[in-house]
């Protein structure tokens, strides 16, 4: 019990300092439940205690959920069911301390309380929570393909109101205090300072319960309107996460039956879904993602790395408003600049309406929004005292190559300038700059707030300063980041080049546009290829793929296409003109007829929809394991991060170093000689494999 | 000494625009941040490296009493710095100045923002006395039957607002009743004060066309349009001496000289300038050619010579620095009136003046009317009470570097009988 908790009885109140010796923050793992028994059987025999006050002593988390590397390191279901029912056992007993033994457990939160964090704290009776931007509450266990295991899809419908429940299960948000508070989740919101007194003043004196305060309006507040309010969820949850993502219908199951049949058999079906989805490769592999995000800041070394306190973004297009608001966000000192005054200010409003709505939602106060938003200083300025000024104008590359010519001779010695472009050399763009060791690629992803990925672009030349210093950058921009080599369209635009050209390739061949983006959404694809194209811009596309990425393939008997440029000639740019592959002013937006002209006019024989879903995901897989065997990435892990994070490769099949894995070296092998032979030498699969299929080993250990 | 001399590394300020226009929605703790934000922007120093903020303000609202405070911390800027507020009528920024000086002087801190914020478009307007005792009896109040009591006597005329005059308190004449005492007595004519006055409306309106105020001046976009806010809108280039004659006088009246033409406007901004000891400009790479050498206060007797501060305060800086009027190549005066600033140059130019009043052997000396405010002043430009302090020493400062010139005196009359002058040197070793 020691390892865990620190306990300290004064009075009748007992107080349980949460405290786990082998960790940095609190977790939930079996030994920690046997521990916790010992405190139930300890609690329940000392008659002198009347209260128990649950507090941690770690700085800024109370509990911050289960232990998820010992969790995925749990090798059957059945264990996970086991934890489940156990868990949830011992919370009853918890629970009924109030009932049984007349005692009063108050949970004091500062921190954190996630996952199964937030559930021991609904089964206590009381809830406080400090005010203090780190102390969130959430239940993100459907993040990782999971569900709260351990009551909460019991206890938090129970406590607020239904569908705000729901919307917690179904996005595992966090929420702040004074959301908290306002929901019933919580009793109270106290001071940090203060979080001691309130919660020994309400152990001694009481405190009125917020909980199951926020009621349904009395037409839905019945048995036939929850159904109603499950049934839209049901169908909203399909819509949202499509058939490959099982937990939001399980944690459907689990609160409705709960609600229909009781507390008892609604934490019965909890455990059995949990160990469902425990066995699960979804949910391997999200929790594989999630610890592979964490694992890349240890990844990226940053002992050479500059402290940035203060940037220049050249182009207030969508990009570079993006990365001026991520940095403001992080109190850095931004100044953004661009030819086009209006660019200018319609970048300063989009900031401004960013902070404006994280004011709204309470992420922070207005005085907050007005401190960040002072960092940001618009037009030409002093450019000397930038850490690192990142170019975000249009890809051209005799306009980056002048305008970093410019940009050296207004800044200091010490100043990194970057590039952030999605294919064009770093080493070209910095072949005329008087110190090109200090030009670097950055890649970021459209829109930068939204998209979680930085590829950091870096040249043999770069001293290590220079690479560690943007990927610090882009981790305090909030980015995961993956360096990758300065070679042609770098990692993310290559792979994806190659996915790109083998859906021409089909459409070519006669398969359908909506039957080619339907088929790559069914792999999990958020977007088709086709559809896709047409919203970063056909334009964009060709001017990628029949450049230096053409090269590449041209070699390994890809075909370019040029029916792309002939596509930009006429004026199809996709989304931006109106129309590209779809027809953007219809209603519904259907295929637009007029692509028939541009490709093969003769109907194919009708493919097997997973069959053109898989060739056309297979030359990406391909391409990536290229990528690695030509050390453009680093690691296979690097591989997965960008392809999920950057291009939206389906999160669930863990990416595509791990997609090999799971198939097996051998059987991708065999799938990509197979496609070689009907389709062509580009699919020929990296030479990588066949040693690692003769070594028997995959590209991660025990993977 | 000398290795802590102060220089005037840099300044900025908001534009300047007449109450009730586009700065309307603000207050003064929103027109401070922009303007300590803009010149964080401007001169690229880093937060934590500023030892002080001061800034002057001379109506305060109720919600940012210490608005120094309130703004630099909402600018983003270390909390670990400290700052403060001070109010001295017109003079408040030259006294923000002043204290950053000594305080960089005597080694306490190394950088030092100064300026001065006046948002009189929000300026409060409160309750009456005896209201304000009934709303103080109502917190206090028990039960209905309290209440009733507290509002016992009510009187209608109480919920007259109480708005802030523009009166010297001591006297409870207007300031610009005062402007026509102090004209009658020094002799300036109505013609003369519109003439001065058409000079500063022309002299804005060319030096803006001349683009010589825009790096003075930081640009503004605010929500919901975000329009360019990025000058001065009170200055009237088109003005003419007829139209400035046929205005009719503001205060004194019938035989009054002080029109609405011929006196300052109520103006929204703030204006900071950035002091540095000059070894840390040095160390930092800054422009330390300005040496802010010396400055004065002075005090008078408000009821009579509340204007005259200028004279009373140029002289005594002379005098501390062994200096002739005649070696100063810029003059930025402070511009409340067109009567002032003629009162205060025929004062300075007159021995028996110069003599009964400054107390001088001889004429203080004649200001050239080609080096004084030649990019306009406050009656065109705009007076923030609280700012202008900050604004003349910036324009004095880009003067002499544009001018190739070595003194500058700033000079400006305040409320309460008060006057200030600074010294400015810059140094071409």
């Amino acid at each position: 019990m020691k390892d865990f908790f620190e306990l300290d009885q004064k009075g009748d109140i007992l107080w349980v300092g949460l405290d786990q010796k082998d960790g940095p923050v609190n977790t939930l793992s079996n030994r920690m439940l046997t521990a916790f028994e010992e405190l139930l059987a300890h609690i329940e025999g000392e008659s002198s205690i009347r209260s128990v006050i649950l507090i941690s002593r770690k700085k800024d988390t109370f509990i911050a959920g289960a232990d998820i590397k010992a969790f995925s390191e749990m090798a059957s279901s059945d264990e996970a069911v086991h934890l489940s029912r156990e868990g949830n056992r011992l919370l009853a007993r918890l629970e009924n301390l109030q009932r049984d033994f007349e005692k009063t457990v108050i949970a004091a939160i500062h921190g954190a309380a996630l996952g199964g964090g937030l559930e021991v704290a609904l089964a206590c009776h009381r809830r406080i929570v400090t005010r203090s931007p780190k102390t969130v509450l959430g239940l993100p266990e459907i993040k990782l393909g999971l569900l709260p295991g351990g009551g909460g899809t019991q206890r938090l419908p129970r406590c607020v109101a239904l569908p705000t429940a729901l919307d917690m299960l179904l996005t595992g948000r966090n929420v702040h205090p004074n959301r908290a508070y306002k929901m019933g989740l919580v009793d109270a919101v106290v001071e940090p300072e203060a979080l001691e007194a309130a919660a020994a003043h309400a152990a001694s004196h009481g405190l009125r319960s917020r909980a199951g305060s926020r009621k349904l309006p009395w037409y839905l507040n019945n048995a036939l309107g929850r159904k109603v309010i499950l049934s839209k969820a049901r169908q909203k949850a399909l819509e949202k996460a499509g058939p490959h993502y099982p937990a939001p219908q399980k944690i459907l199951e689990c609160v409705d039956v709960g609600l229909s049949h009781g507390f008892e058999k609604g934490v019965q079906t909890e455990a059995r879904c949990f160990g469902e989805l425990h066995g699960s490769a979804v949910s391997k592999n999200l929790v594989h993602l999630f610890m592979n995000m964490q694992a890349s800041k240890g990844r990226n070394v940053l002992d050479h790395a500059k402290t940035i306190r203060s940037i220049g973004v050249v182009g207030a297009g969508l990009m570079g408003s993006g990365i001026a608001e991520v940095s403001l966000a992080k109190g850095l000192q931004v100044r953004i600049d661009d030819s086009n005054q209006k660019a200018l200010t319609r970048a300063h409003k989009k900031v401004h309406a960013s902070f404006q709505r994280k004011v709204k939602k309470g992420a922070m106060t207005a005085f907050q929004g007005d401190q960040r938003l002072s960092g940001l200083h618009l037009g030409k300025g002093d450019w000397n005292g930038c850490d690192l000024v990142v170019e975000a104008v249009f890809e051209d590359l005799e306009l980056k190559q002048t305008l970093v010519r410019d940009l050296e001779a207004r800044v200091s010695d010490r100043t990194i300038i970057a590039s952030n472009t999605s294919a064009l050399p770093i080493h070209k763009i910095a072949a005329n700059a008087t110190h090109p060791a200090r030009i670097v690629g950055m890649h970021y992803f459209s829109p930068v707030p939204k998209m979680p990925l930085l590829e950091v672009v870096a040249q043999p030349s770069n001293p290590d300063w220079v690479v560690q210093t943007a990927v610090k950058l882009g981790q305090k921009q909030g980015k995961t980041v993956i360096v990758v080599q300065d070679r042609p369209g770098f990692y993310t635009t290559r792979i994806l080049c190659a996915y790109l050209n083998e859906a021409l390739m089909a459409l070519e061949e006669g398969a359908g546009i909506r039957e080619i983006d339907s088929a790559l959404i069914a792999f999990g694809f958020p977007v088709g290829p086709l559809a896709l194209l047409d919203e970063v811009g056909i334009d964009v596309g060709a001017h990628v793929s029949t450049g230096v990425v053409a090269d590449v393939f041209r070699q390994r008997g890809f075909e370019s296409n040029p029916v792309l440029k002939k596509l930009v000639a006429d004026g199809l740019l996709g989304r931006k003109s109106g129309a590209g592959f779809y027809d953007y002013c219809a209603p519904d937006k259907p295929e637009n007829p007029d692509m028939k002209r541009y490709f093969n006019e003769q109907v194919g024989s009708p493919q097997q929809s997973d069959e053109l879903g898989q060739r056309i995901a297979y030359a990406m897989v391909n391409e990536a394991l290229f990528c690695l065997q030509e050390g453009v990435i680093r690691s296979p892990d690097d591989g997965d991060l960008g392809a999920i994070l950057g291009l939206g490769f389906p999160p669930f099949r863990g990416g595509p170093f791990r997609f090999v894995d799971q198939m097996g070296i051998s059987a991708f092998r065999k799938e990509m000689e197979g496609l070689a032979k009907c389709h062509g030498e580009r699919f020929q699969p990296a030479a990588i494999l066949e040693e690692m299929d003769k070594n028997g080993e995959p590209f991660f250990g025990g993977g | 000494m000398t290795e802590r001399e102060v220089v005037l590394v840099d300044g900025v300020r908001t534009p300047f625009l007449r109450s009730g226009t586009a700065f309307a929605d603000l207050d003064n703790y929103q027109l401070a941040r922009i303007a300590i934000s803009a010149l964080i922007g401007k001169t690229g120093i880093a937060p934590e490296a500023i030892g002080s903020v001061i800034y002057g303000n001379v109506i305060a609202n109720t919600r940012n009493p210490n608005v120094a405070r309130d703004g630099m911390l909402g600018a983003g800027l270390d909390p670990s710095t400290p700052a403060f507020s001070v109010s001295q009528a017109c003079i408040s920024a030259n006294r923000a100045a002043a204290i950053s000086a000594d305080m960089i002087r005597t080694g306490q801190i190394d950088v030092a923002i100064a300026g001065g914020v006046e948002c009189l478009s929000d300026a409060p307007i409160g309750h009456s006395k005896a209201f304000r005792k009934r709303l103080q009896a109502l917190q206090k109040a028990k039960g209905v039957g309290g209440m009733f009591k507290v509002f016992k006597g009510f009187k209608f005329k109480e919920l007259k607002p109480d708005v802030p005059a523009i009166a010297e308190f001591s006297t409870g004449l207007t300031m610009g009743q005062d402007c026509d005492r102090l004209a009658a007595r020094f002799g300036v004519s109505r013609d003369e004060q519109d003439a001065f006055a058409e000079r500063s409306h022309k002299l804005a309106a060319k030096a803006w066309e001349d683009g010589l105020l825009s790096d003075e001046v930081c640009r503004a976009q605010l929500p919901p349009k975000f329009e360019d806010i990025d000058r001065d809108n009170g200055y009237r280039g088109d003005t003419s001496l007829d139209k400035l004659a046929a205005l009719r006088p503001a205060f004194v009246k019938p035989h009054g000289t002080v029109t609405a033409g011929n006196a300052s406007f109520l103006t929204d901004g703030a204006a900071n300038v950035l002091l540095m000891s000059r070894s840390k400009a040095e160390e930092l790479g800054y422009d330390s050619s300005v040496v802010l050498r010396h400055y004065v206060f002075s005090g008078q007797n408000p009821d009579g010579e509340l204007l005259l501060g200028p004279a009373y305060s140029a002289a005594a800086c002379l005098s501390q620095t062994g200096m002739k009027l005649e070696e100063i190549e810029v003059f930025e005066f402070h511009e409340a009136f067109a009567g002032q600033v003629l009162a205060n140059l025929k004062c300075m130019e007159s021995k028996t003046y110069s003599k009964d009043l400054l107390g001088l052997e001889s004429a203080l000396g004649t200001v050239p009317m080609d080096r004084l405010n030649t990019l306009g002043g406050s009656l065109s430009l705009g007076h923030p009470f609280g700012a202008t302090g900050a604004r003349l020493l910036n324009t004095a400062r880009n003067r002499l570097i544009r001018e190739n010139g070595r003194y500058a005196l700033i000079a400006a009359c305040a409320a309460g009988g008060m006057g200030s002058a600074m010294l400015l040197e810059r140094r071409t070793v």
